[in-house]
């Protein structure tokens, strides 16, 4: 058996083996929502609160689904619009939905490292679902398992990320799985976005996408958060499409096999175009449905963790 | 202290209970081509591809088959000190109305039966299920029994039951050891 983790909180703290085990177990949940009665027994009985202290569709729903395919109970707790909550009160309110009875926090919170101080305060497992911009390592692992599913491996493959890196817990996450599964990473964008040591992570930094963008195997493309724009961190969001948007005209110059990945939600026409990202090349969806396989998988192994 | 061991079944016997079991298993439904045979992991896996083989051999028919993993099934979840492995479940036909052939090598405390039953109907509503095991070891604490078994022995708690396949353990045989 090689997990012993009682709380999922990044990817940098995973072993290489762990990693794996959790991507060899999500290919067996995969089949699950195959089947004519999608629902398993294994977490009947457990209640799997999502506690979503910043705004999020994707992930939220994801990890509500599947924590109801494994037969958990789920709570909901939506903090409209407070994303100070720090400190003592975020304690307390996590000190009181633990109060109920929980066996399973998910946490989505701005503030990095709110998920490791939640697992030092509450008896309940914690899995983190985006902690500012630190990690996200459920997004890191589903990124990765859709990698290996498309590819059929993961050492050796050149993998590119684009866009805002130094804002990006998705990069960051993926960064610490692709290089302990044996991946080349690089990144490109516009040098405000690039944080200063990331080379330190044995990463790559490009600025010019057309002059590299062939040497990859799999480009995943970040969200321009618009917000950042307001920053004056980059001049225009045209500017920024213009040189790091993929579109048809790029796509020609990439590997004829590329695999374009997205986090979502995609600005279409900003980082992407439809016809890219509606195109053969995307595993966008893929990405969602895998998600949910390894949410699953995630889940049942912190739970069985006393 | 040494282990006892004792062998109870060599390979002959073993090629003896896929013949019969095959031949049993054609009663079961007047259309071939409605009955699956679904190994659990992973000894039954092995048994259904022998059995398989054999009524491929005598009919010219190749039958459905499936895998199942019970390991989300299973009642004793929250004794383990982490979650078991899950090794996937491949039932890539639909089980409405056919005749489904559980195939286990060895039927014990019947747990196990009853975790691939439960399992078995989120697919859809089989017309029937039969159980066929290799060793029947009684001792159970469920009423489940097989409809064949191609050995019956009666053990106590402190044996175990060790089931060889070639395809797993490199050599045929069923051995009864005894841990005092």
């Amino acid at each position: 058996m090689s997990w012993h983790r009682k709380h999922l909180l990044t990817l940098e703290d995973l072993t290489r083996e762990e990693i794996l085990h959790v991507l060899d177990t999500a290919e067996s949940f995969k089949e699950v929502s195959t089947r004519s009665i999608k629902k398993v027994p294994a977490l009947r009985g457990k209640v799997v609160a999502n506690l979503f202290f910043e705004p999020s569709t994707r992930t939220r729903i994801s990890f509500g689904l599947a924590a109801k395919r494994l037969s958990a109970d789920t709570i909901d707790f939506v903090s409209a619009g407070s994303s100070t909550v720090k400190g003592e009160t975020f304690k307390d309110t996590s000190k009181n939905i633990e109060a109920m009875g929980i066996d399973i926090a998910v946490l989505r919170h701005t503030a990095p490292g709110a998920p490791k101080m939640l697992s030092e305060c509450i008896d309940a497992r914690v899995v983190n679902a985006g902690d500012g911009p630190h990690e996200h390592p459920t997004q890191g692992l589903l990124d990765i398992f859709t990698i290996r599913e498309e590819k059929g491996k993961v050492e050796g493959l050149n993998v590119l990320f684009v866009g805002d890196i130094t804002h990006s817990r998705v990069a960051r996450s993926n960064i610490w799985g692709l290089k302990k599964l044996g991946a080349s990473v690089g990144v490109v964008g516009p040098a405000t976005l690039i944080p200063k040591k990331i080379e330190e992570l044995g990463v790559k930094v490009y600025y010019d996408l057309d002059e590299v963008i062939g040497e990859f195997d799999v480009i995943n493309l970040l969200r321009i958060q618009l917000e950042r724009q307001r920053q004056n961190l980059f001049p225009s969001i045209r500017e920024y499409s213009r040189l790091f948007g993929i579109n048809g005209e790029r796509m020609k110059r990439a590997k004829p096999d590329v695999v374009i990945m997205h986090p979502g939600p995609i600005n279409r026409g900003v980082e992407i175009t439809p016809e890219v990202a509606d195109g053969a090349n995307s595993v966008i969806l893929k990405q969602v449905t895998n998600g949910l396989a390894v949410r699953m998988a995630v889940l049942y192994l912190v739970s069985g963790i006393k | 202290m040494p282990k006892k061991t004792e062998t109870i079944l060599v390979k002959e016997k073993i090629d003896e209970f896929v013949r019969s079991a095959a031949d049993r298993i054609l009663e079961w439904d007047d259309r071939l081509d409605n009955i699956a045979l679904v190994g659990i992991r992973t000894r039954g896996v092995h048994l259904v591809r022998r059995i398989v083989e054999r009524i491929r051999q005598e009919k010219g028919v190749v039958l459905k088959t499936g895998i199942l993993d019970i390991t989300l099934y299973r009642d004793d979840l929250d004794d383990n000190p982490a979650s078991p492995q899950v090794r996937g479940t491949e039932i890539g036909f639909n089980v409405q109305g056919m005749t489904l052939v559980l195939v286990d090598d060895v039927v014990y405390t019947g747990r196990t039966v009853r975790a691939a039953l439960d399992q078995l109907i989120d697919f859809g509503r089989p017309r029937a299920i039969k159980l066929v095991v290799l060793v029947d070891r009684g001792g159970r604490e469920l009423p489940i029994q097989p409809d064949f078994s191609g050995s019956t022995v009666n053990t106590k708690s402190g044996q175990d039951v060790v089931v060889l396949l070639a395809e797993e353990d490199g050599m045929d045989g069923v051995r009864i050891m005894s841990r005092k």
